[in-house]
């Protein structure tokens, strides 16, 4: 635009930007609010479901859960349960792709809604299997709709997920007929 | 014979009052002593000024950009400025293997010292400043200058090839920008008839701002160059040459020159508000108008208007390239600046005592040359910038190529 008149409009512009309001949220007092299939640390896990079967460490596309088992003599439906010994995750290196919960075949381990882990030390960094079961059992809803349908959120206080809610054998599958009726509504 | 204190109240009140302290024989003494105390004062009022105008510059630059800016250090942020100033003194302070040591030392100290040396004539309202020079304007454009010298100093003593890069775009713009600068200062002198700068705010029947717009465009554009802000702050360029001139400086050094850069700001926005806003005088035209505030107030107002001003220009534009900014200062600005001195001196001839009213004569007739220099250069310049630099020639295929 000739005659100065393009800096004047891009004046105007920063001015209007001036009387907004700041979108700063400031973060130790105001919090975005988080979702509640939010991937984050403090991982839940459920040592009555867990069978030791290490899909989770061989799924980890980083390979930083280890796992050390022995046989613990206890006979489950599906086979023999293995006791955990050592159940570490690296979570310095953890990207949360929660390739390890969708791996999961018994629903023993949930992602957590955390992240605020921040340590001086790297070593710090290590989620222990001490820690893994006394973690709190409020887990996020990623990949478990069971949890989702049941109308859990994890952000409300109170009602701890138990071991025996977690699983998705206890939800109740949609018929045909509920499933039809809610893609029509979706639509 | 006057004596130069003569006008100055707030001197030769202290004056007085330490005169009367002295024994016989040692006036000498109270005139020191009386000079010593307002260099305190307004050396330590330029600084917090300063302060005050890093913290303000922050918070508006954020509000700007739609973010908060600093808040956390104080109520409001109000102590952040003493915070960075303790984190800078607190830091090492690095000396490069390759670093010239007396320049390199001397850099960020002679361009505190030039910049401080330009508050000594600024006067901060009726009867407060420290000298009322007779050539108070020569003395603005030109100690300021020794602030490029120091900037040379330290980009060529950091031994860093971005460093003298930065420093030697610095002298070339500025070098250029000092020109259109002092002769768009010329209108002023010739509407006030003297070069003292108490002279320049009492002779502002009206302020200067309507009387000569084009000197006062020339003026702003030509003084934001030489303080190196944005669109011209080229030395500095982050994406080109790290940090210019001032790469290589850390701790207390790179306070001072931070010190520098804002305290010149400052001093620049208080010249700009003595030369064309009309100093500490309230801004309403009738002069028996009921003084609301004192000249002290009005002038800080003035100040703080055109650091806001100028803060806002760094909010919304681009840096410009080295190419156009050398042809806005010598194709633009510097005619400019001539056509302004050329109109006002005829204008002045015309009126050599204007009166009140011919006064608004005056000022129609400056801003008609003003919008008329505009359009015309405004016109010039874009045709300039729409010729292409490189012509494609289509070369006809013959058909049996192809």
């Amino acid at each position: 635009m000739p005659y100065g008149l393009g800096i004047a409009k891009g004046m105007m512009v920063t001015l209007r930007n001036l009387v907004r309001k700041p979108v700063t949220v400031q973060y130790p007092e105001q919090r975005v609010a988080q979702h509640h299939r939010f991937r984050g640390e403090d991982f839940v896990w459920y040592e009555e479901r867990c069978t030791g079967c290490a899909s989770c460490a061989k799924y980890c596309p980083q390979g930083i859960i280890k796992i050390v088992t022995a046989p613990s003599g206890e006979m489950t439906q599906e086979g023999e349960k293995y006791k955990l010994e050592v159940f570490d995750i690296e979570i310095a290196r953890c990207m949360f792709c929660g390739l390890c919960v969708e791996a999961c075949p018994y629903d023993a381990l949930h992602m957590g809604s955390g992240f605020e882990r921040a340590r001086p030390r790297q070593s710090d960094l290590v989620i222990s299997v001490d820690e893994l079961k006394a973690s709190a059992k409020k887990p996020s809803t990623w990949f478990r709709p069971q949890l989702q349908d049941r109308g859990y959120d994890p952000f409300q206080p109170g009602d701890d997920v138990t071991w025996q809610d977690a699983g998705r054998e206890k939800s109740v599958a949609p018929t045909y007929e509920e499933m039809l009726q809610r893609w029509v509504q979706g639509r | 014979m006057d004596s130069p204190l003569d006008r100055n109240g707030l001197y030769s009140g202290l004056y007085g009052f330490f005169a009367d302290l002295a024994p016989d024989g040692l006036g000498w003494l109270a005139y020191l002593l009386a000079g010593v105390v307002i260099v305190f004062i307004v050396v330590n009022g330029v600084m917090l000024l300063t302060a005050f105008e890093t913290y303000m510059e922050r918070r508006v630059l954020g509000r700007f950009q739609t973010r908060l800016g600093p808040n956390r250090v104080g109520p409001f942020g109000l102590l952040q400025p003493f915070a960075d100033v303790l984190k800078l003194i607190m830091k090492e302070d690095l000396r490069p293997a390759m670093a010239d040591r007396l320049t390199f030392f001397l850099a960020p100290v002679i361009m505190v010292a030039a910049i401080l040396l330009v508050a000594a004539v600024v006067p901060f309202g009726p009867d407060t400043f420290l000298a009322d020079l007779n050539i108070g304007v020569l003395f603005i454009v030109g100690i300021p200058t020794m602030a490029t010298v120091a900037m040379f100093l330290g980009g060529w003593g950091s031994g860093n090839r971005f460093a003298l890069l930065g420093a030697a775009r610095a002298v070339a713009m500025l070098i250029s920008y000092e020109v259109p600068m002092i002769v768009s200062l010329a209108g002023v002198l010739l509407l006030a008839g003297s070069m003292s700068l108490v002279d320049v705010v009492e002779a502002q029947r009206l302020p200067f701002v309507v009387l000569q717009p084009l000197g006062f465009f020339v003026f702003l554009v030509a003084a934001s160059a030489e303080m190196n802000r944005s669109p011209f702050d080229l030395m500095e360029a982050e994406s080109e040459l790290t940090a210019g001139f001032h790469t290589e400086f850390s701790g207390v050094r790179f306070g001072l020159l931070q010190l520098a850069e804002f305290g010149e700001l400052v001093i620049i926005s208080a010249v700009l508000a003595v030369l064309f806003l009309g100093g500490w005088q309230n801004p309403f035209v009738s002069p028996d108008f009921a003084q609301w505030l004192p000249g002290q107030v009005w002038f800080l107002l003035k100040l703080v208007f055109f650091l806001l001003l100028f803060t806002w220009i760094r909010a919304t534009l681009p840096r410009m390239r080295v190419d156009q900014v050398m042809a806005f200062a010598w194709k633009a600005l510097f005619p400019l600046a001539i056509i302004n001195t050329l109109v006002t001196a005829g204008l002045v001839v015309a009126w050599p005592e204007p009166e009140y009213g011919q006064l608004w004569i005056i000022a129609a007739v400056n801003w008609a040359v003003a919008v008329a220099c505009l359009v015309v250069f405004s016109r010039a310049l874009e045709r300039h910038r729409e010729r292409p630099t490189a012509s494609v020639q289509l070369v006809e295929v013959p058909a049996e190529v192809s």
